[in-house]
């Protein structure tokens, strides 16, 4: 059939199965959303406050569901402000498909009116990105754009289209789900020659990121961590992959990693990193990160192997089809010697928790944890609290806590919650957030409440932005220099401007009693959480430093 | 230093904003680059680039895995220098004199050269060949004076009948 380049646009987004779509209009959209209005039986638009929180949604809602995150946005303004959200994705290697208007073709290059190099701009936070100057290529280059996305590590594509190009018409004819390439999977030699790695270890670590969640190979990894009997330690990416229930588990590692984590990660003769990527975050100082052992590296990504720290072996291929291929080489192992110097550590690491408290962050994180279940949805922003959320909630199922990794993004977790939210089909779902984070995207309460979301807000009020004191503490002689908010905001009296629930809780007590309300709500509800402003987040291995460098309490 | 020079044959598509996408990974990952050329190839799909970059072996396996990563790239290699014809392109323009002419057009015969325009106070000379022929014949010129030169960014194929190879076909 012949139709528009606006009408190709929602039929190949249907065709691609996408459902939903996060956005905001403008002038060089509105083709497009006139469409969506004559399609909306058939695909779901919800619209934010701000664009950032639509990217940050079609995120949140990819990392929920495992599929495309779809994000619309006009051009100039609407497309910049998308970039964060955009490099965010970049950062966390989450499929996303931004698709923004700009000027017509021969306007273009003219500085018009909300003109801007949108691909230009986006270029280094995309996998890749097209400006569409030919009505002919709309729909293939859509698809394109959707296997890009999702194939091998994925990442978020931006597709540029010229409102003239959206006016066009061209023959338009469905096509079926672009193809994921067929999973990649080493050599039996490469997973042999692993396999006698793994069998000559008596200490293994097994070091699990978010390449695991996105390949799905949580149980795999179970499986290993049992057949080898290793514990698993966690980039904060790849935390949710296999339940906190699991008796190796270890909990996240790296500069705010679990005491355990940490001293078995440089204790270990042999980690088997997975789809992890060795942050600076998480390794503090390349030379001296875990001396004595052995890494071997699986990742999909080539780029990945010997990128940060050098690997004694690299593995490339799909993590889920390589384990698959491994544990089929493996004998089973005991390591009772290694398991035994573990439980030393985990006594040790209830030693430095803190005791006695009233309110202390872990406190609250375990109230909160009696009234989620497995399948709540867990957002934070960025910043302290999502480090205790990091280090004290245990999580059960992958794929249900969204946290914003590579980019740090403050203003990440509201956008994300939403998109979470929506990606679970409007399940519980609950943002742990700091007072400046949720300064930087509360707009988007509004997004929440128009879409009746049961969407609890939980703010770490510490009044300061904790983790930046937090150094200056450390490191600046208590210099707090612009840390200290002192705000009169009442979040309170703002979540019901929104038309939201608001509740303080200024101890335990009224934790628990605004708790109760909120869950017994399926709408969104702002708990404001006061907090200690000089309580710090441990262990900490400072910037550039190693295990011998941790501070423990 | 460790660092040494490499040369990379990249296939890539052949449209607009694909030189900005690699020039564009150079410099956001800091890598140094020489020279890069790059042209339509006889498949009017794919452009050719020979690009020289510099550093350890850590920086060069970076930048042949980062290229192959992105989706216009088609293929790459490091082409091995010792199986590699290279060749470099001069044009440049000297001051001559009627003393100095003749020594002038007879030094471009050994260089293999061409003169390619002729005034009476200047040549112009064309000169193909490895980067160090080019070098001996600009510091040559430079005795008589040069009034500008260009010169292009090498370009390279592998000895032998194989194309670039497969090899490093990464996925995404
Ligand atoms: C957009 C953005 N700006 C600045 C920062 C730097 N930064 C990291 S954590 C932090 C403080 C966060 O404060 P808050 O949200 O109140 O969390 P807290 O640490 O107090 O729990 C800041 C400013 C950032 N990560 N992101
Ligand atoms: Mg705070």
């Amino acid at each position: 059939m012949n139709i528009t380049g606006a009408q190709i646009i929602i039929e190949t987004l249907i065709e691609q199965g996408c459902d939903t779509v996060f956005g905001y209009p403008g002038g060089f959209v509105l083709n497009i959303y006139d469409e969506l209005y004559k399609q909306s039986d058939k695909i779901h638009h919800i619209i934010t406050a701000h664009e950032q929180g639509a990217a940050h949604a079609a995120d949140g809602y990819a990392r929920v569901t495992g599929k495309v995150g779809v994000v619309i946005a006009t051009s100039g303004p609407g497309a910049t402000n998308l970039v964060t959200g955009i490099a965010n994705a970049y950062l966390d290697s989450i499929p996303m498909v931004a698709i923004t208007g700009n000027v017509p073709l021969a306007l273009l290059g003219k500085d018009s009116f909300q003109e801007v190099d949108t691909t230009g701009i986006t270029m280094p936070i995309t996998k890749h990105n097209y400006i569409v100057k030919d009505v002919s290529e709309l729909a293939d280059v859509i698809r394109e754009a959707f296997s890009i996305a999702k194939s091998g590590r994925p990442g978020p594509v931006l597709v540029d289209i010229p409102k003239d190009i959206q006016l066009q018409s061209f023959e338009y004819s469905p096509a079926p789900l672009a193809e994921e390439r067929e999973p990649a999977c080493p050599s039996d030699a490469a997973l042999e020659k692993v396999a006698r790695i793994i069998a000559e270890s008596k200490k293994p670590y097994i070091y699990c990121g978010g390449g695991v969640i996105i390949s799905g190979a949580g149980e795999e990894v179970a499986e290993l961590s049992e057949l080898i009997d290793s514990p698993i330690g966690f980039s904060m990416m790849g935390l949710s992959a296999v339940s906190s229930n699991n008796r190796n588990y270890l909990g996240m590692t790296g500069m705010h990693g679990r005491y355990a984590s940490l001293k078995a990660n440089s204790e270990a003769d042999l980690i088997i990193a997975v789809g992890v990527r060795f942050s600076d975050r998480a390794t503090g100082n390349k030379l001296r990160y875990s001396q004595k052992a052995r890494i071997v590296h699986i990742d999909i990504d080539p780029a990945e192997i010997d990128k940060n720290i050098p690997a004694y072996y690299g593995l490339i291929g799909d993590i889920k089809v390589t384990l698959a291929g491994l544990l089929k080489k493996l004998d089973r192992q005991t390591h009772k010697e290694w398991q035994d110097e573990i439980s030393v550590m985990r006594e040790q690491e209830k030693s430095y928790l803190p005791k006695d408290t009233e309110m202390h962050p872990k406190d609250i994180i375990e109230k909160v944890m009696y009234y989620t279940d497995e399948n709540t949805i867990i957002a934070t922003d960025v910043g302290q609290h999502q480090m205790w959320a990091s280090q004290f909630y245990r999580i059960k199922k992958p794929k249900t806590f969204l946290t914003s990794g590579g980019l740090g993004t403050m203003g990440f977790g509201m956008g994300a919650a939403i998109g979470g939210c929506i990606g679970s089909g409007c399940g519980r779902t609950l943002l742990i957030t700091g007072d400046g984070s949720f300064g930087m995207n509360l707009n988007e309460l509004a997004t929440a409440v128009s879409n009746r979301l049961p969407l609890i807000v939980l703010v770490f009020n510490n009044g300061v932005l904790g983790m930046v004191r937090q150094w200056q503490t450390i490191f600046y002689d208590k210099r707090y220099s612009e840390t200290n908010l002192e705000r009169k905001t009442d979040f309170v009296k703002l979540a019901d401007a929104f038309g939201a629930d608001g509740f303080r809780a200024g101890n335990m007590n009224e934790l628990d009693a605004a708790l109760k309300k909120a869950f017994e709500m399926q709408t969104p509800v702002v708990i404001d959480c006061i907090i200690d402003k000089d309580e710090r987040v441990l262990p900490m291995i400072p910037p550039g430093g190693s295990i011998e460098n941790v501070i423990v309490n | 230093m460790k660092d040494k020079q490499f040369i990379l044959g990249v296939l890539v598509a052949n449209h607009a904003g694909v030189l900005t996408r690699i020039s564009g990974l150079f410099s956001r990952r800091n890598y140094n680059i020489d020279s890069l050329n790059v042209a339509e190839t006889e498949n009017p799909k794919l452009s050719r680039m020979t690009i020289i970059a510099r550093g350890d072996e850590y920086i060069k396996a970076q930048i042949e895995k980062q290229l192959a990563k992105l989706h216009d790239v088609k293929k790459v290699e490091i082409l091995p220098l010792d199986d590699t014809v290279i060749r470099e392109h001069l044009l440049i323009k000297i001051k001559v004199t009627k003393q100095t002419r003749s020594e002038i057009v007879e030094s471009v015969n050994i260089f293999r050269g061409k003169v390619v325009d002729f005034n009476i106070d200047s040549v112009t000379v064309e000169i193909t060949g490895e980067s160090t022929k080019l070098d001996a014949f600009i510091k040559f010129a430079a005795e008589f004076g040069i009034i500008e030169m260009c010169r292009a960014g090498a370009v390279a194929v592998r000895r032998g009948i194989a194309p670039l190879s497969d090899e490093n076909e990464f996925l995404d």
